[in-house]
């Protein structure tokens, strides 16, 4: 449905998307994942026609956003991050002329109307002033406008934020009753937004593609191994913080021991295991044979915030040698 | 063409629910009564005088009261176009409404002729306003229909131009106040323009007369419809508009 081949966007200083290709498939929910600034306005921008690309192209439909971006209009549904709203206008006014506008015919309009203001609930507030509204009605009436014309495709530029946890669920809950019709992107910079409601995510940092991959795939990738908080005293009050560490990397399936803490005699680690290995009851007995006392062992989960991390960390360690240059550059 | 008369509608609504719209027609109908009630007080000063004297004097009310009065509208309108087109491409920038508008399947053409034609509406309904002074006119007098005609279409020529030019200037900037200050100024170098040939009669000033605003309103004011003068404002709005068009379209460029 989607398809973005080697799409750069360069401002006048600064690169925002630095080639980045992917492909969504029909009926996917996809998330765009990454910090603020990362260039995920942008993408979208390109994608809804709204910016050219400095170079690549991007593939909507079928249809080539620089080549046919009236085509791509049509089939594309957007809401961008400040809703564009008339606070002028009443809500269902403003439908009426957004659907008008995005080519529903005079026949159909009412009807339409009716149904965006059903599907996105804001029945209570159809004869308001879209002024006086408040942040969560007013985000799903720009949601309304965005499926008003029934697109293939739907381009959410954070679509939840600012509003609060019960308008998020309802935000959520209306983006999955849409999943099966319409192929959505979705862009948040709160991971667990990704994982509630995405089946894929695209993880871009500083404009470049970080990771590509299933939600659960990128769970899974890290979840194999395990991480494990371990506290130890020795019984003499004063363990030896290298001996205790040296022992830690000794047990077998264990790929990093890492210090974080030392505070009256207590040590805590953080200690990572090999892929699909178990280390925590080795790491016990290790513990407890070398005549330590061990006052904590519990499993740290591995959330998508770590994969993120870590992944962003991986991309900025390993391009630190090119980015400091331009960045040096532009002050 | 469907998408500009969508957003012309769209354009007058707001004026109509914000208090542009109100404040324009009123502060015209102001400024406009005022210049009627004291030309036609003088006219029938004028007229009492030459009568009681017993030399009579050819009195005109052509001459002497609808032509320097739609003078006057002309000048009028310099100052509140600005004030029609500050907020046409600004506001929608800056509450960045405009990203619905580009990201429809509309043609930039289409954007650009709804709201200049919304404009141009609301324009003429500030101008109603002066017909209600001028019907008085015809209701107790006997003035010519044909120059006052005439002299209304000079009106919404010359408005319809300025208007292109602050619909432009309006894509330019995200600020409205920056938006109506430069048009503003615009609008009154074009009628300054017009006295460069006060005591210069060269080719330059020729080509610097020609260019004023003003000067092709002239023969409208005088009831004379001048093909040359009709293409000079129709050109001037093509012009200004495809200036618009170009701006609108670096706004994705720039953006």
């Amino acid at each position: 449905m989607i398809k973005v081949e080697g799409l750069t966007k360069r401002y006048a200083r600064t690169v925002a998307v630095d080639n980045i290709s992917f492909e969504v498939e029909k009926g996917q929910i996809v998330g765009f994942l990454g910090p603020n600034g990362a260039g995920k306005t942008t993408t979208m921008r390109v994608l809804t026609c709204f910016l050219p690309p400095t170079s690549g192209t991007a593939n909507v439909a079928g249809f080539d956003v620089q080549d046919h971006p009236l085509e791509v209009k049509r089939r594309i549904g957007y809401l961008p991050e400040t809703p564009p709203l008339y606070p002028e206008m009443e809500v269902r006014e403003y439908l009426r002329f957004a659907g008008r506008l995005k080519g529903i015919s005079a026949a159909d309009i009412s009807r339409r109307v009716d149904e965006v203001v059903d599907r996105c609930a804001v029945g209570d507030v159809r004869d308001r002033l879209i002024g006086k509204l408040s942040k969560g009605y007013r985000q799903r009436v720009g949601l309304a406008q965005a499926i008003i014309h029934n697109p293939d495709v739907l381009i959410l530029d954070e679509p939840t934020s600012g509003l609060d946890p019960k308008q998020i669920i309802e935000i959520r809950e209306l983006l999955k009753a849409l999943a099966g019709e319409h192929t959505i992107i979705l862009s948040t910079h709160i991971l667990s937004e990704v994982e509630h409601s995405c089946e894929r995510v695209i993880i871009i940092n500083a404009g470049k593609l970080v990771a590509i991959d299933s939600v659960a795939n990128l769970t899974n990738r890290l979840r194999g191994s395990e991480a494990v908080a371990v506290e130890v005293e020795a019984a003499d009050g004063r363990p030896n913080p290298t001996e205790v560490q040296q022992r830690l990397e000794q047990v077998s399936g264990v790929s990093r021991v890492l210090m974080k803490d030392s505070k009256n005699g207590r040590l805590t680690f953080e200690i990572e295991s090999l892929q699909g290995r178990h280390i925590r009851a080795e790491v016990a007995r290790t513990v407890v044979n070398s005549g330590w006392n061990l006052s904590e062992l519990r499993a740290v989960g591995i959330s998508l915030e770590d994969i993120f991390l870590q992944l962003t960390a991986a991309e900025r360690t390993g391009a630190s040698a090119k980015d400091t240059e331009p960045e040096g550059a532009k002050k | 063409m469907k998408s500009a008369l969508l957003i012309c509608r769209k354009e007058l609504n707001s004026y109509f629910a914000s208090p542009i719209a109100y404040a324009v027609m009123a502060l015209f109908a102001l400024i406009f009564g005022f210049g009627f009630y004291t030309a036609s007080r003088d006219f029938v000063r004028f007229s009492l005088q030459s009568q009681m004297m017993g030399q009579q004097q050819p009195m005109n009310v052509n001459e002497q009261i609808v032509r320097p009065l739609l003078g006057f509208a002309s000048t009028i309108a310099l100052f509140l176009i600005p004030m029609i087109t500050m907020r046409l491409v600004a506001e929608e920038k800056r509450t960045g409404t405009i990203e619905l508008l580009l990201t429809s399947p509309v043609k930039d053409s289409g954007i650009i002729l709804g709201k200049w034609l919304g404009a141009v509406l609301l324009y003429l309904c500030v101008l109603g306003m002066s017909m209600i002074n001028i019907a008085l006119l015809f209701a107790w007098g006997k003035p010519d229909l044909k120059p006052v005609l005439i002299a209304y279409l000079g009106l919404i020529l010359q408005g319809g131009c300025l208007l292109a030019i602050g619909t432009f200037i309006s894509t330019t900037t995200k600020n409205q106040i920056v938006a109506g200050g430069v048009t503003f100024f615009v609008c009154l170098l074009l009628w300054l323009l017009s006295w460069f040939t006060a005591f210069d009669s060269t080719a330059t000033a020729q080509v610097v007369n020609y260019l004023s605003i003003v000067t092709h309103f002239e023969n409208f004011g005088k009831g004379v419809l001048d093909l040359k003068d009709v293409v000079f404002y129709l050109s001037m709005i093509f012009f200004a508009l495809f200036l618009t068009l170009r701006s609108m379209e670096s706004l994705r460029w720039r953006a």
